[in-house]
């Protein structure tokens, strides 16, 4: 059923182009009712799962890999899922109005399915690299999204970024879960895995495993350093941002810890790690949205330190803590869903994002107000919404860490009160106030662009008033599949007085008033971020990084692949030297050469010295056609020799090949310029030092082969087998019979070789061609 | 139709010389020729797919040429290993004939660039099938003259320089070859591989075998194009007519692979303790150099070229690490390697065609106007760059479970970390080619003619069907790599019963 659900979008997303071709951006409401139809399935097994009984499935995929189409929705897949489809049939109809009349729209939305896809896959996935393979996939869905405006430099630029920097930790991430599974006995599936948790963190391998996962995790989910990506990625349609990355897809890093949390948490490697992260990102994250100026930038960071947030309450790995972190992932999807399509609305609208320009726009824009206020209250966490809930549950949560309780507490309250006043500036400071002139003048958009955040609003005062909506069916089966027990969640909107509600009250209204200093406040806010290590800084590191790898690519390039064909081969050479020379001195022992030349004829001796003189002049010539001809006279030696070893057959053809081998060398060479530089005379000498311990390597070689006498069972057979191949020259027969197919290619080699002269003949220009490199 | 085994592994060799022989005689019907050679390609691949089957039915299949029983006269081999390559060889073929249908001029037609073609294939499926060492030095001197030819007729003007290095180069490679032969020949007394690794086993002069052994690797690599031998190839690939490069692009450096892959598993293995540690310091420098090359060029065939080499370097990893899932995954690899990047050669030619240019700055503007050719290109461009479900993931994630199963760390972080770059430069080409807007001066884009469009489209769905459902060639990869892993069933094949040590 699963596979089938994820098959029927997948034909969805390939509809997509033509059903837009056929009704246009009427296409997303068509589209939207894919997600919608799963979204009211699944909420119907809500019941099922909170009860204990997931919904699982297995399909063989690649048996070979251990890689199987294995499902499993458990209370935390579920969770995720609602939200991944229901905010997705939601932002494809906002889709549908935003990008009206876009060319590529329906691109768009195919786009948009195939994300869906990918991240329901993920979430869903019962096999680490089937997970594996669909958390890639939302990682070329989210560059191909990113990149959609795509003849804009800067958006291809944050594409690319988003998707080195994840691609990066995915690759990490490979290699964690590969270890993974071989610590665990070989085996990728993952409810076996998450069940050999002693097993896990007892193995030595334990901390590389965590650290390859856990790298994996923070890239996806924007960590300090990796934050950067983030807000890079606002390039990217509003819907986009909206949903990717705010709601869904930057949660993957946190779907993974919670995922993997009941095999690889629990110990102080693990609290280490993601409670560092976690508060370094919230408090740098609330840090540098505050001084932003632009509707998609304050949310991008704010968005930052909210999966900060999220990554330190899985850190702090306790009940109390995931309980926030399940709930606070629902309330934050929610929320910031619904503010980035109000601020997509609010610039589609009036033509900008900057939050200095836009004001009064609560009568212009009401629907879009109501919703942009909605969302903002619940992001500020006062009651009687469910952000509110949430944030009583993150303080008591925090304050109820072990030993770092209130340090945490304070890092909380900070990124908080920020937030409050981030959350006011967005939700507030466009539509409160006196009209302002903008690009545009200001109206409410249509039905589709106000529809889907105002229902995401909604459902945050919803959840807000009756929590019991979602406590017990949603919340507490996901924290039980993370807790890996059974788990209570009950959710009130009062609590009574007590230190938390004085904590909440103490934020909300030091968040007013920092927002109302904001003004004071940018300028030395901006100065924090340009020079700390926030913003800029890792960001900056990326481009000089990727800068660096070209330059040093290019100079390695231009070092190794320098165009002079003297240089190759004299690489050649010398790793055949080193290596067969190391081979040699491996096993070193000089008693095995024997220089024993008494068998050597005088008119050997005289031919032996013409080739050698032949070499020599090769290697001495200016031109390139006397050189050629000079190692002619080796390749004729060379025929003599044959010649004299009774293999008159050999003899020709080699005669025949040296001849060819020079008229096609001629007639290339005709085609070259002349030799314009001679190497220097040290490069000679280096040269010469080099050829002779060539020639010393391979000379030690034959005076060891010289002294071995294998047994000549084919010369025995040979001789013995030639007249039944009827010929007497045992030579003759080796060549055309016992060995025929070796005389077949070298007869090949020559109709290749009689082809190519002919051919270059042919081709021959009648003029003189302007001549170039290689390079 | 069932063809006796010995006629399924001779053809492979019979075809393409017919088919040579054939266009020889067709020189002037230049349409015709095409017919002939698409035809010829296509009743390759067909014997390809009927020589698989029957060695995955059977087992190892042999033919002693001239009925001269091992190891006296010449073996052929298709072993799984040889079976599925010359299975690819013929697939390459067939989508390089019909590309060439459009690519190459008349006028190098009527030079003689088709029947070379054939002669080429001729020399890469004898190499893959040949049982008997002096014959795959022979087999490779016909690739390499064939080769040679075919960039010497094909070159633009003024870039001969490139084939000139490459003819050097290789002559080295054949060189060192030749001699390993020699001093192997004088040790055992035998040529036949199979035979040779037998006597191998048991010789007494290890200095020879040990370092004639290393003349052999230094060649094959150089063939293969590791580092840092591989300098004829990006001096190369980019001068000669599409279809041209694209085949060599998909084959040569594969044909070097293999050839190590077999002198590994029969010879190499014996000294696994020397060459293994040498293959793969060499193999991760490849793959390293090999990618941060791509990144220094702005050409799209000199950004593919470089890859190959970066690529290759997975492909030696998995030999070096000699384990039967790294061998597998090896195949697997080069499989996947073959299809992929003969396809991104055939779209640099599209994209050259449409857009007019070849150089990322030039053009621009295809993912608008030319929807199909954007898809057809992002399938292999990001299978390279091992995004899965395409197939160089799994090539990819095998590898990697092949070699943490043996620990060796620093060479798969290398190998993930190239990962990132290959990206990096897939998107590269993504960006400029597509998303970027034309530049002024850019023609307006044009059709691509369908006959280019067809291969590449095969091409592309072929790689699809390996990335969407691995199983059927993981399986064969598996037991090609247990094949190769243990070399006594090669040997007992060719050799007999109680030949194995």
């Amino acid at each position: 059923m699963i596979l089938s659900a994820l098959l029927v979008l997948v034909a969805g997303a390939a509809a997509a182009p033509l059903l837009y071709r056929w009704m246009g951006a009427r296409a997303g409401w068509v589209l939207a009712l894919l997600p919608l139809v799963l979204f009211l399935a699944l909420a119907a097994r809500l019941p099922d799962i909170a009860d204990g009984r997931p919904i699982a499935e297995r399909t063989p995929w690649i048996p070979s890999l251990g890689i199987d189409l294995a499902f499993r929705i458990d209370g935390l897949a579920l969770l995720f899922l609602l939200v991944i489809l229901g905010i997705g049939a939601l932002i494809l109809l906002y889709g549908s109005g935003y990008l009206k009349g876009h060319p590529l729209q329906g691109r768009f939305f195919g786009y948009l399915l195939l994300f869906m896809i990918a991240m329901c896959g993920m979430v869903s996935a019962d096999n680490t690299i089937l997970l594996f393979v669909f958390w890639e996939l939302t990682g070329i869905a989210s560059y191909l999204l990113i990149g959609f405006y795509h003849e804009d430099a800067k958006a291809r630029s944050s594409a690319l970024q988003a998707l080195l920097v994840t691609f990066l930790g995915g690759q990490a991430l490979l290699a964690g879960l590969v270890l993974l599974s071989i610590a665990t006995g070989g085996s990728f599936s993952l409810s076996e895995t998450l069940e050999q948790r002693e097993q896990v963190t007892a193995h030595p391998w334990y901390p590389a495993i965590l650290l390859l996962i856990l790298f994996g995790a923070f890239t996806k989910s924007a960590q300090f350093p990796f934050h950067f990506w983030l807000p890079g990625a606002m390039s990217a349609p509003a819907p986009v941002s909206a949903y990717l990355h705010s709601a869904t897809m930057v949660n993957a890093g946190i779907f993974l810890m919670a995922r993997m949390a009941p095999a690889l948490a629990g110990t102080e490697l693990w609290r280490g790690l993601a409670t560092t992260a976690g508060v370094a990102t919230m408090l740098a994250g609330a840090l540098l949205a505050y001084p932003q100026a632009d509707l998609k930038k304050l949310l991008a960071y704010s968005t930052v330190s909210a999966l900060g947030t999220m990554i330190l309450l899985l850190g702090l790995d306790t009940v109390l803590a995931v309980k926030a972190a399940m709930l606070f992932f629902l309330v934050h999807a929610l929320y910031k869903g619904a503010l980035f399509m109000a601020a997509g609305t609010v610039d589609h609208e009036t033509g900008t994002r900057d939050v200095r320009v836009l004001s009064g726009l609560a009568k212009a824009m009401p629907l879009t107000t109501a919703a942009a206020v909605g969302a903002g209250l619940s992001m500020c966490g006062l009651p009687p919404l469910v952000g509110f809930i949430s944030k009583e549950l993150l303080y008591e949560a925090k304050l109820a860490a072990p030993y770092i309780g209130p340090a945490v507490t304070a890092a909380g309250v900070a990124a908080n009160v920020l937030m409050v006043a981030v959350g006011l500036i967005v939700a507030f400071r466009p539509f409160h106030g006196t009209l302002n002139h903008t690009p545009k003048p200001p109206h409410e958009g249509k039905w589709t662009l106000w529809l889907p955040p105002l229902t995401l609003a909604l459902l945050g005062i919803l959840f807000g008033l009756a929590p019991g909506l979602i406590d017990r069916g949603l919340i507490a089966p996901a924290v039980s599949a993370v807790r890996a027990q059974e788990t209570e969640v009950t959710l009130k909107l009062w609590h009574g007085i007590n230190s938390v509600l004085m904590l909440s009250i103490a934020t909300v209204a030091t968040g007013f008033v920092v927002f109302r200093l904001r003004h004071r406040a940018r300028p030395a806010a901006e100065r924090i971020a340009q020079s700390g290590p926030g913003s800029l800084g890792p960001a900056r590191l990326y481009e000089w990084l990727l800068e660096g790898m070209v330059q040093c690519a290019k100079f390695l390039t231009h070092t190794l692949q320098h165009g002079s064909l003297r240089g190759y081969v004299g690489v050649a050479v010398s790793v055949m030297v080193a290596v067969t020379g190391a081979a040699l001195l491996r096993v070193w022992s000089p008693a095995a050469l024997v220089w024993d030349f008494s068998d050597l004829r005088p008119y050997e001796g005289v031919l032996l010295i013409a080739m050698i003189a032949g070499a020599v002049f090769a290697a001495l010539s200016n031109s390139r056609l006397a050189a050629i001809a000079s190692l002619g006279i080796v390749g004729f030696g060379v025929a003599l020799v044959f010649g004299m070893y009774g293999a008159p057959d050999l003899a020709l053809t080699q005669l025949l090949v040296e001849t060819l081998t020079l008229v096609i060398l001629v007639l290339v060479i005709y085609r070259l310029p002349r030799i314009a530089s001679r190497s220097t005379p040290r490069q000679q000498i280096a040269d010469a030092i080099l050829a002779l311990s060539a020639g010393a390597v391979i000379t030690v070689l034959l005076l060891i082969a010289q002294n071995l006498h294998p047994e000549p069972v084919l010369r025995d057979y040979f001789v013995q087998n030639s007249l039944e191949a009827k010929g007497r020259n045992v030579v003759n027969v080796i060549l055309v019979d016992f060995r025929a197919l070796d005389t077949l290619g070298e007869i090949t080699v020559l109709a290749a070789a009689a082809l190519g002269v002919g051919g270059l003949i042919w081709l021959r220009p009648r003029r003189k061609q302007p001549e170039g490199g290689e390079s | 139709m069932t063809l006796r085994p010995d006629i399924l592994i001779a053809l492979p060799l019979a075809l393409p010389f017919a088919t040579a022989a054939l266009l020889i005689l067709l020189r002037r019907w230049v349409r015709l020729q095409s017919a002939v050679s698409v035809l010829g390609a296509a009743l390759l691949f067909a014997d390809g797919i009927a020589l698989t089957a029957a060695v995955e039915r059977a087992g190892i299949l042999t033919m002693q040429s001239g009925r001269w029983i091992a190891p006296f006269g010449i073996t052929l081999v298709a072993d799984r290993l040889a079976a599925i390559m010359v299975l690819v060889t013929g697939f390459v073929a067939l989508m390089t004939t019909l590309y060439a249908v459009a690519d190459i001029p008349e006028r190098q037609t009527r030079a003689g660039m088709q029947p070379v073609i054939h002669l080429l294939v001729a020399g890469v499926c004898g190499a893959f099938l040949t049982g008997d060492l002096f014959n795959l030095f022979v087999w490779f001197e016909v690739m390499l003259m064939a080769s040679f030819v075919l960039l010497a007729l094909g070159a633009r003007a003024g870039h001969l320089g490139g084939a000139v290095k490459y003819l050097v180069l290789n002559f080295l490679s054949s060189g060192l070859f030749l001699t390993a032969l020699g001093l192997l020949y004088g040790k055992v007394g035998t040529l036949n591989m199979a035979d040779m690794a037998v006597k191998l086993r048991g010789g007494d002069e290890t200095r020879l075998a040990l370092a004639a052994g290393s003349l052999l690797l230094i060649s094959f690599a150089i063939k293969a194009g590791v580092f840092p031998l591989f300098s004829w190839l990006p001096a190369s690939y980019h001068t000669a007519p599409i279809a041209v490069s694209a085949l060599f692009a998909g084959l040569l450096t594969k044909v070097g692979v293999y050839a190590l892959l077999r002198a590994y598993t029969l010879f190499f293995a014996l000294d696994h303790g020397w060459f293994g540690p040498i293959l793969l310091i060499a193999s991760v420098l490849t793959m390293a150099v090999g990618v941060l090359g791509a990144a220094a060029q702005y050409e799209i065939r000199r950004i593919l070229s470089w890859h190959i080499i970066s690529q290759i370097g997975y492909m030696t990893l998995g030999i070096a690490l000699f384990t039967q899932h790294a061998l597998a995954a090896t195949v697997f690899y080069v499989i996947h390697h073959i299809v992929v990047k003969t396809n991104l050669f055939f779209l640099s030619g599209a994209i050259e065609q449409s857009a007019g240019s070849d150089r990322l700055s030039r053009i621009g503007g295809l993912y608008r106007a030319y929807t199909l050719l954007a898809w057809l290109f992002f399938i292999p461009a990001f299978s390279l760059g091992g995004i899965p479900p395409l197939s160089g993931f799994f090539a990819k994630f095998a590898l990697l479970r092949a070699g943490f199963e043996v620990g060796a760390y620093f060479a798969l972080a290398v190998g993930l970390l190239v990962g990132a770059l290959t990206l990096f430069s897939m998107t590269k080409i993504w960006a400029e080619v597509f998303w970027k807007e034309a530049p002024e001066e850019a023609p307006p884009p044009r059709r691509v003619a369908p006959l280019r469009l067809l291969p590449i489209a095969c091409m592309a769905l072929t790689t699809l069907a390996i990335s969407l459902y691995p199983q059927p060639l993981l399986r064969y990869s598996e037991a090609a790599g247990a094949q190769l892993h243990d070399s006594s069933v090669y040997i007992r094949a060719v050799l007999g019963k109680e030949a194995a040590p």
